[in-house]
């Protein structure tokens, strides 16, 4: 099995390691989100020769992430999933669904808006 | 300017086996825009971790599709085993690279029912899922499951088979790779055929990998993307060739499909052939701690497991990022600039499974 490490970036590294990627000739594989206590741990990963590279950022909930959709025009759906699952805004997506990409009957359980009274 | 009107595509459609919505905005017959939407079926599996044990959580993950079920608990269980250290039995190992390849084959077959049958080609339709049960029948009678199997665990397999049965499963394929073949000369060489497919929801090879294309969609366009390369299961001890189209057209993409059932075929004689004894599961202590990407090559291409253990029975985090919800924006740029008929056939060019990417 491959081994795989992920590496730590800031908020303000996201778009410059995008455009690294893109340089190298890597693919856009996942964008991920994991909650942790109060924080979300967001993992981009590209791929190049069957190797994955990792970088992961860490969030609150009120921060905002750059989307990386001028770079990789196809992250629009993983950027569209975590603000709708999690609240999480994402600033200058290229198809922003405002929260309407996934059209579930009731707020999704991971997102923080379900937590607020009422709001379901 | 001509004037743009919005055509709803789904998510309810006559080709579409699952609910997937698509608003295409059109000029006369023209597509130039389309807004995808999915989220129908979402069933938010994932958030299971949370109350199921790891070793417990096996069978949601199968649950995630009805189609690459054993895939999917391939993938889970093998990214479990990774993070934990551990070596599960070779045996093991390459009876879950036959019955992978078994749930491609049937999923293959399951497409090109549906796809022939979108296009009115009842008999391609019919014997195409006429030789699927026999597929399922052998799933069935090794496993004990046709479309849950259940038999992957963490640390190996739940059940053995038999010699006898792996030498009755290599007859089987003798049969259904002549079967096949006739098959496939009606379908890929039929003039109706060609004449709906070749030239039709053209993807570039750079547009292929910029926008993530994974599985036939891109192997269609001419990457030779596909992770059973990186050796999972018994490919490492495999020899095989991913099959390579590279009109980037609909016809491209069915026929890497129609050509894979030939390798599938051809990977599990070869597992069959070398498979060695011993035991098929270990004992599992523990509880994973720490995180791990674990891919596999899905019918519809590379699945990924994103999973995170802190050493408690539950999971802090498992995310799957499935072949068909990377495709949706490869479809968005297939879409654009085709004629409002070919979209149902384009659409199950890429054959989106809904329930996968939508867990």
């Amino acid at each position: 099995m491959e081994p795989q490490t992920i590496v730590p970036i800031t908020v303000g590294e996201v778009v410059q390691k995008a455009e690294q990627a893109k340089k190298d000739g890597c693919r856009l594989v996942l964008i991920s989100c994991t909650k942790i206590d109060e924080t979300f741990e967001i993992i981009y990963t590209y791929e190049k020769d069957l190797k994955l590279t990792n970088y992961r950022i860490t969030v609150k909930q009120d921060d905002e992430i750059p989307s990386i959709s001028g770079i990789y025009w196809g992250s629009f759906v993983y950027e569209n999933e975590i603000h709708d699952l999690y609240g999480i805004h994402v600033k200058g997506i290229n198809i922003d669904f405002k929260g309407t990409f996934y059209k579930t009957a009731i707020k999704h359980p991971f997102s923080v808006t379900i937590t607020k009274e009422g709001d379901a | 300017m001509t004037k743009q009107i919005t055509v709803p595509f789904g998510p309810q459609h006559p080709v579409l086996p699952e609910p997937l919505h698509l608003d295409l905005v059109l000029e006369d017959e023209k597509v130039v825009d389309v807004i995808p939407t999915i989220g129908y079926v979402h069933r938010g599996l994932e958030k299971l971790v949370e109350k199921r044990e790891y070793t417990e959580y096996v069978f949601i993950a199968e649950r995630i599709c009805g189609i690459c079920s054993f895939i999917h608990s391939q993938t889970y269980v093998q990214g479990i085993e990774q993070i934990m250290g551990l070596e599960i039995p070779e045996r093991a190992e390459y009876l879950r690279t036959i019955w992978g390849e078994y749930s491609r084959l049937h999923s293959h077959l399951l497409w090109l029912g549906l796809f022939a049958d979108s296009m009115g080609f009842e008999s391609v339709f019919m014997n195409a899922w006429r030789l699927r049960e026999h597929i399922l029948d052998d799933l069935e009678s090794t496993t004990g499951g046709r479309v849950i199997q259940g038999v992957c665990k963490v640390g190996g397999v739940r059940k053995d088979v038999a010699p006898e049965k792996l030498d009755e499963m290599l007859k089987g394929l003798k049969n259904l790779e002549h079967e096949l073949n006739e098959l496939n000369n009606v379908f890929l060489f039929d003039q109706s055929m060609k004449h709906r497919l070749k030239g039709i929801g053209k993807l570039s090879s750079e547009d292929a990998y910029q926008l993530g294309a994974v599985g036939p969609t891109a192997r269609g366009s001419g990457l030779a993307i596909d992770i059973r390369e990186t050796g999972y299961g018994a490919f490492g001890k495999i020899n095989f060739r991913p099959v390579v189209e590279h009109g980037g057209d609909s016809y491209a993409r069915c026929a890497v499909r129609a050509k894979e059932m030939f390798t599938s075929i051809d990977i599990i004689e070869q597992c069959i052939k070398k498979i060695p004894d011993g035991p098929v599961d270990m004992k599992v202590t523990g509880a994973p701690d720490g995180e791990y990407f674990s891919r596999t090559e899905q019918p519809r291409g590379e699945v990924i497991h994103y999973i995170k253990g802190n050493g408690k029975k539950n999971l802090v985090r498992h995310r799957v990022r499935t072949p068909t919800f990377t495709n949706i924006p490869p479809l968005v740029t297939l879409l654009k600039g085709c004629e409002l008929a070919d979209v149902p056939v384009i659409v199950l060019s890429i054959d989106p499974c809904i329930g996968c990417a939508e867990r």
